[in-house]
């Protein structure tokens, strides 16, 4: 019979080591994910990549105009999306403390924060591309502009939340209308934190891949042009991964490391920038 | 300067406002008008299926192209599965990461072990599918599934869902890809929110003797209980939705069977397989329907979600 003080203890002691293991647990996968991405990444990766088109199977060729295809429909529907969101945003935070529509908005952007994006690829799918009867890069793009508004709104809001009324109490009191206040004092406060949310939203957007399957779909020659159906980066990793290929596999693992490495340092730095301009307040 | 020309700026200004938070405002209804148009246009696109199959449509298990017979049983069932052995493997887990993170790691530690396991989330589930299909589901073939098959198998009740084919592609291995994915999402909202408990409850209860792991489960959980079944809730939202990772990995073979070992389908997994080569209008009507069905259980599992993480929200501003 073991007395009740050694079996608190040790029901502790055995608690807290199972969190640690959990936590190795985490760090464990992203160790093997990254060891493995660079393992059949970086042989992968020669100058080639970046300077020729996706070859049919069997013969040489790079990814560019799959790297150009996803940087325009990224840009794009960023550019899209982010004006929505910051208005929409800045509407949640700065006027609507009365009435139904603030509520109501910010939960239903919630859930559009974390609906599955095949969904959106379905939604862009029967309002777009079926009238214009075949895929394009503005639908991807218009794809990825739906992703990226639920997240600006979300960071515009809780950035502007974090300002003091003072601020805003001081500009009215010299006078300032209420789109100056908004405009030049409270929105450029948060920049930094607004900017953040940008960041992590082109993160999430370039490597998105179910949204652009049934909008932008692919293509395997250079295309600059938006009305055509587009090559980006996740398709053809999804497309060459899944063949029988030796070359076009090895090809996906070289787009598979471009893009988790740029879309890990878009994170960092977003983290980065904000903790600094948190720690100038 | 005149009065005129001071009420004509006047004017102006208030013009000026008016417009700008017409602006806001418009574009926060815009939110609430893209899921009413999400809606309508997937349930439009799906009427010539709702209209073949009715309420059969979800009960129904076999996905025909040819005859044009369609159900969506097969799916949903793999999608509920998949996104269940998720949460069973996720939840201890985040749970120990959480307390980690809260309780035991050196406080120079926390932001960048933090940030290492919202890197997790980062990485696109593309990256996760590939890696399940060419590093994870072979090694999971070799050594785990024979182990499984072998040991747990041979069970009486549970050894039939242990009890198949080790081919490493099944549902069981979506199920587990999908915990490594939700794992940093209900982490981070089970840190987050165990971080708001008041320092003086928890110092109470080490005053009085407690255990750090007492003051977890006793003080802590308690407190923050509608928080972590929220997270839970937002992870789970992930999990159901998830697309590219299940796809790779769940070997898309339309049929029930009772073994986690056997392949099977996800309705994300569906739709990103068949909907660029499905032909017929039933066909695609179908898989739109079940387009429609999955934003359907991420609604309402989202909404319950971000209903308990307000409702502990409201407490908390309560407190303060």
């Amino acid at each position: 019979m073991i007395d009740i003080y050694t079996r608190r203890r040790i029901t502790n002691r055995l608690g807290l080591i199972v969190s640690v293991l959990a936590m190795a647990f985490g760090l464990f996968w992203l160790g093997w994910i990254l060891f493995t991405l660079l393992n059949h990444g970086l042989p992968a990766l020669t100058s080639t990549v970046f300077t020729q088109m996706t070859p049919p199977p069997g013969s040489d060729g790079g990814l560019l105009n799959a790297i150009v295809g996803t940087l325009m429909m990224t840009i794009v529907g960023t550019l899209i999306g982010t004006p929505i969101g910051i208005l929409a945003g800045t509407y949640l935070a700065e006027f609507g403390q009365r009435g139904w529509l603030a509520p109501v908005t910010r939960f239903i952007n919630d859930i559009l924060l974390s609906a599955p994006s095949i969904v959106i690829g379905l939604f862009v799918y029967e309002v777009y591309v079926v009238h214009i009867r075949h895929f394009s890069g503005w639908a991807g793009a218009l794809a990825l502009a739906i992703i990226v508004i639920p997240i600006v709104i979300r960071t515009t809001e809780n950035m502007l939340r974090l300002i003091p009324n003072t601020l805003r109490e001081a500009s009215a009191a010299l006078g300032a209308p209420q789109w100056k206040t908004v405009n030049f004092v409270t929105l450029r406060a948060a920049r930094a934190g607004i900017i953040t949310g940008i960041m992590l939203a082109i993160a999430r957007i370039s490597g998105e891949t179910a949204p652009l399957l049934f909008t932008a779909l692919n293509n395997q020659f250079w295309n600059a042009d938006m009305e055509n159906p587009m090559a980006n980066l996740p398709v053809v990793i999804f497309q060459f991964a899944m063949s029988p290929y030796e070359d076009w596999q090895r090809l996906a693992w070289a787009g598979a490391l471009l893009i988790t490495f740029s879309v890990l340092t878009l994170n960092i730095l977003a983290r980065i920038l904000f903790r600094q301009s948190a720690s100038n307040h | 300067m005149s009065a005129f020309i001071q009420e004509a700026r006047l004017k102006r200004q208030i013009w000026l406002d008016m417009m700008f938070r017409g602006a806001t405002r418009i574009s926060a209804f815009g939110v609430l008008v893209l899921l009413a148009a999400i809606i309508g246009s997937l349930v439009i696109g799906s009427m010539p299926a709702i209209e073949a199959f009715g309420f059969n449509f979800l009960i129904n298990d076999s996905w025909n192209p040819v005859t044009e017979n369609f159900g969506a049983l097969v799916p949903i069932v793999g999608t509920l599965v998949t996104s269940g052995i998720a949460l069973l493997i996720a939840i201890p887990v985040s749970f120990g990461i959480a307390i980690f993170l809260t309780e035991l790691s050196p406080q120079v530690m926390r932001r960048p072990l933090g940030i290492a396991i919202e890197l997790l989330a980062g990485i696109p589930s593309i990256i996760y599918g590939m890696w399940g299909l060419f590093v994870f589901a072979p090694l999971f073939a070799k050594h785990i599934e024979p182990w499984i098959n072998d040991h747990i198998g041979p069970i009486p009740l549970i050894g039939a869902f242990f009890s198949g084919p080790p081919m490493g592609i099944s549902i069981l291995t979506a199920g587990i890809i999908l915990a490594i994915m939700v794992i940093p999402f209900i982490a981070s909202v089970m840190r987050d929110v165990f971080e708001v408990v008041p320092a003086m409850l928890k110092e109470s209860a080490y005053g009085v003797g407690a255990t750090t792991w007492e003051v977890v489960t006793k003080v802590v959980l308690p407190y923050t209980k509608v928080g972590v079944v929220g997270g839970i809730m937002l992870g789970l939202g992930r999990a159901l939705g998830e697309t590219m990772a299940v796809t790779f990995v769940i070997g898309n073979a339309h049929k029930l069977s009772m073994s986690l070992l056997e392949p099977g389908n996800s309705i994300a997994s569906a739709l990103a397989n068949e909907f660029n080569e499905a032909d017929g209008e039933l066909y695609t009507a179908s898989l739109i329907e079940l387009g429609l069905i999955l934003f359907f259980i991420t609604f309402v599992v989202l909404s319950i979600a971000r209903y308990m993480l307000h409702r502990l929200s409201k407490r908390e501003g309560k407190a303060s």
